[in-house]
């Protein structure tokens, strides 16, 4: 290894990644991917697709069977957890029972030698970036999940690594407290600009965070991309369902996407412009979702459906049965490469 | 109202159990104490109901009482400390290493010794360390030299060792089955060596396993006296079997119920230590 060579280099890069256990089915059936250095990079997929196991490839927690990892351009394949520049914030927390916050926030530091001041100082600091400085004496037991949550990233952060992995770690929290963290772990991660790689199921977490997101299924990357391309071109039906709410219809030969918010709803004697669409039914499902209304509109033999969000407002005439007509821009259906 | 009988029919679920133990366990506890302070008339043998001190003077200066006591804790802390390091490799395969069919197999070759007499079992160890016994027969054999453990303490120590070994692995093993697969993941990730993490991570997070064996391994070997007296020699008397030829053959209950109560304070004294490392902890 260089320094020439690991200054320029991706924070990650994965090749050809391949992973089974046991006798069971393959978990990666080939993982290609490069995360640079500073970004916020989502691996995002139902459970069982992969990205947890991609992760622990990463972290060194498991070894592939075959393929190759490189961090900062520097193969790290066969190393060991500790002799990677890498923290994780496990899914669980994994705070260490037996000691108080403090000395669980200082223990890659005391592991590695650092010397008592500097630790305490250090550790203290991390803790009063995720605001819990004053309760750094209290065993993890004594925290509720939120505050649970903040140690353990305060715990990732203070070793200062090049790159931080979290699996999951808002997935135990309540709504509330889990929007205000994606915005304080975004803020950290801007602030300090360490790479982040991040696992989620949670399409809105990962839109909501990411520079770019790889949508993981069965074992493969469907698509990499920033949350826009994701979600206005995606790759795949795989991705356009995963990603938001959608419509696929199926029409002359291919498949096309349609977003709900690019619908609405008309009179069934609507008369269609030169540059749209649409799809004449009765209204089967209507829920009231506050800003907006969700409405399933089917053909009356029930062969083919689109789901609308139309704003509230809009809606209120709407009634299950009520015969209307669905109506897109031509330009909105994006068409699917199968 | 409906309280109140909630109340007196807790009462009367508790009332048989509770009656048994105060009436049958502390009562004679209670006789126990009582009698420590009595002494035997020697002429008579009788028992003679008045306070006396004597028995506990005899212990505190009679050398012999010393030596039994001492051998009796050094042997039951040894045996401890065997069985711990013994327990160790074992129950780490079987808590973290193995599937749960292997566990299964592995466990119950440990816990299968259990389900035959305890007599047998010591009486086979006899046979093994005797002079013309297994082990001497092995050694020959291998052309080593013999040994003499029969009838000696380290007999004892062995026998115990081998006795209590099931007792200590079992609450280790599940105290290490409860520490969760990231928190060693944790202590790597942030630089820790395997060794590293088991001396930060894994060995002290086992230590209520240990100490609830410990409860075994220490406080039975304490107060044993069947082991010492079929294996052990004639200097290897425990303050079991002191006690025993005191309330069988000389009939002198105070002085055995003397010596009993310094038994009952060391263990008593060890519970509540064990106690403080977590023994009894959600087990």
């Amino acid at each position: 290894m260089t320094d020439e060579s690991s200054l320029h280099a991706p924070a990650v890069s994965l090749t050809a990644l391949t992973k089974s256990y046991g006798h069971g089915k393959p978990v990666l059936k080939g993982i290609d991917l490069t995360i640079q250095r500073g970004e916020f990079f989502t691996m995002l997929g139902p459970s069982g697709s992969g990205k947890t196991t991609t992760l622990r490839l990463i972290g060194g927690f498991e070894l592939p069977d075959s393929g190759e990892v490189f961090l900062n351009g520097v193969k790290v394949t066969r190393l060991p957890p500790y002799r990677r520049d890498v923290n994780t914030m496990f899914q669980d927390y994994a705070l260490f029972p037996h000691m108080s916050l403090q000395d669980n926030v200082a223990y890659g530091m005391k592991i590695r030698g650092v010397d008592k001041a500097e630790r305490t100082e250090r550790a203290t600091k991390a803790l009063a970036m995720v605001h819990l400085e004053a309760v750094g004496d209290r065993r993890p037991s004594q925290l509720s999940g939120g505050q649970r949550q903040r140690v353990a990233l305060a715990r990732a952060l203070v070793n200062e690594p090049s790159l931080i992995l979290l699996d999951e770690p808002l997935g135990a929290l309540d709504l509330k407290l889990r929007r205000e963290m994606q915005v304080e772990l975004k803020k950290i991660q801007k602030q300090t600009g360490i790479t982040f790689v991040y696992v989620t199921h949670d399409q809105e977490e990962a839109l909501s965070m990411s520079d770019r997101i790889a949508v993981f299924s069965e074992g493969v990357i469907e698509q990499i991309g920033t949350p826009e391309e994701l979600y206005e071109r995606p790759a795949s039906g795989f991705v356009a369902r995963f990603i938001g709410s959608s419509n696929i219809l199926n029409e002359s030969g291919g498949e096309i996407l349609l977003r709900p918010e690019d619908i609405r709803l008309e009179t069934q004697d609507y008369a269609l412009t030169s540059d749209e669409a649409g799809l004449s039914g009765l209204v089967q499902e209507i829920s009231y979702l506050g800003p907006v209304t969700r409405c399933r509109v089917a053909t009356t033999d029930g062969d083919r459906s689109v789901t609308a969000m139309v704003p509230s407002r809009q809606a209120r005439g709407l009634d299950e049965n009520m015969a209307v007509r669905a109506v897109w821009s031509k330009e909105s259906a994006y068409p699917l490469s199968s | 109202m409906t309280d109140r009988r909630k109340l007196l029919g807790h009462l009367a679920l508790l009332l048989p159990p509770f009656g048994w133990l105060t009436v049958f366990y502390l009562g004679s506890l209670f006789a126990l104490l009582l009698s420590a302070f009595w002494q035997v008339d020697s002429m008579s043998g009788e028992i003679l109901h008045e306070w006396t001190l004597d028995n506990f003077r005899i212990l505190a200066t009679d050398s012999t009482y010393r030596v039994i006591a001492e051998r009796t804790i050094g042997i039951a802390v040894l045996v401890t400390i065997t069985d711990i390091i013994l327990a160790w490799p074992l129950a780490y395969v079987i808590a973290r290493k193995v599937g749960p069919r292997m566990k299964l197999v592995l466990l119950v070759l440990v816990a299968l010794p259990l389900w035959s007499s305890m007599l047998a079992r010591i009486y086979s160890w006899r046979l093994i360390l005797g002079h013309d016994g297994v082990l001497n027969w092995f050694l020959r054999t291998a052309g080593l030299p013999e040994q003499s453990f029969a009838f000696t303490n380290v007999a004892l120590w062995i026998v115990f060792t081998y006795l209590w070994l099931p007792f200590m692995l079992m609450p280790l093993v599940s105290a290490l089955e409860r520490i969760p697969a990231s928190l060693p993941d944790a202590a790597g990730d942030m630089g820790a060596t395997p060794f590293q993490t088991f001396r930060t991570v894994i060995f002290p997070l086992a230590i209520p396993g240990m100490a609830a064996g410990s409860v075994f391994t220490f406080a039975v070997t304490l107060g044993e006296y069947v082991t010492p007296m079929l294996v052990g020699g004639a200097g290897s008397e425990f303050i079991g079997n002191v006690v025993y030829s005191n309330v069988g053959v000389s009939g002198n209950i105070p002085f055995a119920a003397a010596y009993s109560m310094i038994l009952l304070v060391v263990v008593g004294a060890y519970m509540l230590l064990a106690r403080r490392f977590g023994a009894f902890d959600g087990a």
